[in-house]
């Protein structure tokens, strides 16, 4: 489904701030796989969802979506294939748009937009019956501008543009993070549920261990630039947070540092 | 009084019309246009050239609409693909407009006063219809002894800033026009929903510059010349349009929001002329004059919601300490 090769990214190329943010990554997602993805701050995670999304191009490198080459086109352009769902509640919605109006962007996103209404009668049922799958009672609120609802409410709302028009892969960018642990929960729970549904192969970024051991059938630590280690099936089951310690440690020969307080 | 009264309203539907073209830079895109200084001079001087070469004032007015479109089309290239920033994109074309129209003109000033116009046409069509003796007799019931010309330009004018309006309202809620909306509001959204927020803009700028043009062409053609400094200042009138305009009847909706914008330049044209008529106020106060407005337009509305909201938490106090009071 999403295929990754020789992926390598330098910032500031040869000025003393040169930074290698990764370095030769390879990753195959096959169609359903709920990948996670923890790591440092500059593992190289948001580069690896950059890169993905066509936010940023690598330096050199291939990726694949669907068998297709699309590492040379533009990111509105591969938006067509991808859902994407920010850590900022604000990135995903237009806030003086109303809900439906916002909900008719997102529809539009794998089809030609043209010069007939966004939103129309139909496509307002439909609206409707989705937003009931969120149980926040925003399918009442349909006129109600984005920017009156509160940030979970808006995350919600977002996961849910970004998923139901079933993406051939959806990017989740540490999307609980910004969240209260109420919040955090729902939106983890309509995760999952969005995600088992509609079979939706899915590379989640987050900081939260517990999450990325719960979520997801598989499950990739990156540090400085790099993937140091995978766990698939039954392997990421048996997983616990000391584990992947003990693992980082064992590779890097060092403690996971700082993020050790944010990650339990 | 009454007369320069009808004349501002009747210019103001016109202005009402550029106003909208702003609207849609400033608000919709969040694209500080200054093109339209110089696109409205380029519509006023085809429309004027043209109609000196004897070309139906009709076609002519179509045309300015067109080269509109052009300018700004090109103010969007510059900004999107030249990646120039919006505010100096509009400024070099304003200043390349500048040359282009005398160009066009061949002369700073185009008479058209000896030229069949796009009104004069109207009000010959308009004379056999019996509605001015009839909308006269009206005033005449009312007391008033002077009466307008012709009302033709008037109601067509409010009908064209309509019709104007409408396709706004509808292109604003196609789906190409939900993405435009967003990119003012929220462009890495939008452009990770695969909006192309390129072609979105240049075109976006281009209607809205062929708006300021058409506007450009009907003033040169009322007025009876075109002048290559007419549009100096008129992104404040454009803008101060917008603000009254939203001051005054909100901008909930979008459909809401262009209603505001088209009477708040009439309004606007209305404020103007009443406030030429003071003694000590002379024909160059005018820019002053508008500044003054905007000034006020954009200031009134913050200190009057202050003002509420001291004068609410001083109320919910009051209740409380009464509340406090009565339970002791």
């Amino acid at each position: 489904m999403l295929k990754l090769k020789h992926i390598s990214v330098t910032f500031n190329e040869g000025t003393p701030d040169e930074k290698k943010a990764l370095k030769d990554i390879h990753l195959e997602l096959e169609k359903g796989d709920f990948v996670t993805v923890i790591g440092s701050n500059g593992a190289g995670k948001s580069t690896l969802m950059n890169v993905i999304s066509g936010a940023l191009y690598p330096d050199v490198g291939d990726v694949l979506i669907n068998g297709k080459q699309v590492v040379d086109l533009p990111e509105y352009k591969r938006s067509k294939y991808i859902g994407r769902v920010f850590q900022d509640p604000m990135a995903g919605t237009a806030p003086s748009m109303t809900i439906e109006e916002n909900l008719a962007m997102a529809y539009s996103r794998n089809k030609k937009r043209r010069l007939t209404p966004g939103v129309t009668k139909q496509r307002r049922e439909w609206f409707r019956e989705q937003l009931k799958t969120l149980n926040l009672g925003l399918e009442d609120r349909l006129n109600a501008k984005v920017g009156l609802l509160s940030g979970g409410e808006r995350q919600a709302l977002s996961l849910l543009m970004s998923t139901f028009t079933t993406p051939d892969i959806l990017l989740l960018d540490e999307h609980t993070a910004a969240l209260d642990p109420s919040r955090a929960e729902l939106i983890t729970n309509l995760t999952k549920k969005v995600v088992e549904e509609s079979e939706l192969t899915t590379l989640m970024v987050t900081h939260n261990m517990q999450q990325a051991l719960d979520l997801g059938n598989r499950l990739i630590m990156m540090d400085k630039g790099q993937i140091i280690f995978e766990a698939h099936g039954e392997d990421k089951q048996k997983l616990t947070i000391q584990d992947l310690m003990n693992e980082f440690q064992r590779i890097r020969g060092t403690q996971f540092g700082d993020d050790r307080a944010v990650l339990m | 009084m009454f007369i320069s009264l009808f004349g501002a309203v009747e210019s103001g539907f016109i202005y009402a019309i550029m106003a909208l073209g702003v609207y849609l830079t400033f608000r919709v895109l969040d694209f500080p246009d200054l093109t339209v200084e110089g696109s409205f001079v380029t519509g006023a001087s085809v429309a004027a050239f043209s109609i000196v070469q004897g070309i139906p004032p009709i076609v002519a007015t179509v045309l300015a609409l067109f080269a509109g479109f052009i300018a700004g089309c090109i103010t969007g290239l510059l900004h999107t693909k030249g990646k120039i920033n919006s505010l100096l994109s509009g400024i070099l074309m304003m200043t390349a407009l500048y040359s282009i129209n005398l160009r066009i003109m061949d002369q700073p000033t185009l008479s058209l006063l000896n030229e069949t116009t796009i009104f004069d046409q109207l009000k010959a069509a308009w004379a056999n219809t019996g509605i001015d003796a009839a909308l006269n007799g009206l005033l005449g019931a009312v007391g008033l002894e002077k009466f307008p010309a012709t009302w033709s330009i008037l109601i067509v004018m409010v009908i064209v800033a309509f019709i104007i309006k409408f396709l706004t309202d509808y292109y604003l809620k196609t789906e190409v026009g939900l993405a435009t909306r967003a990119i003012g509001d929220n462009k890495k959204m939008i452009r990770s929903l695969s909006a192309n927020t390129d072609n979105l803009i240049i075109v976006g700028v281009g209607i809205s510059n062929s708006f300021v043009a058409l506007a450009g062409a009907l003033i040169a053609q009322l007025g009876g010349f075109s002048d290559v400094n007419m549009g100096l200042g008129l992104i404040v009138i454009g803008l101060a349009s917008i603000i009254i305009g939203e001051a005054l009847f909100g901008t909930k909706t979008v459909v809401r929001a262009t209603l505001a914008v088209i009477l708040g330049a009439v309004i606007y044209r209305i404020i103007v002329t009443l406030a030429l008529r003071v003694d000590f106020l002379e024909t160059g106060d005018m820019k002053l004059i508008t500044a003054v407005i905007v000034v006020i337009a954009l200031v009134t509305p913050k200190i009057v919601q202050g003002r509420r909201e001291k004068m609410r938490r001083a109320q919910k106090r009051q209740q409380l300490k009464a509340g406090g009071e009565g339970r002791a």
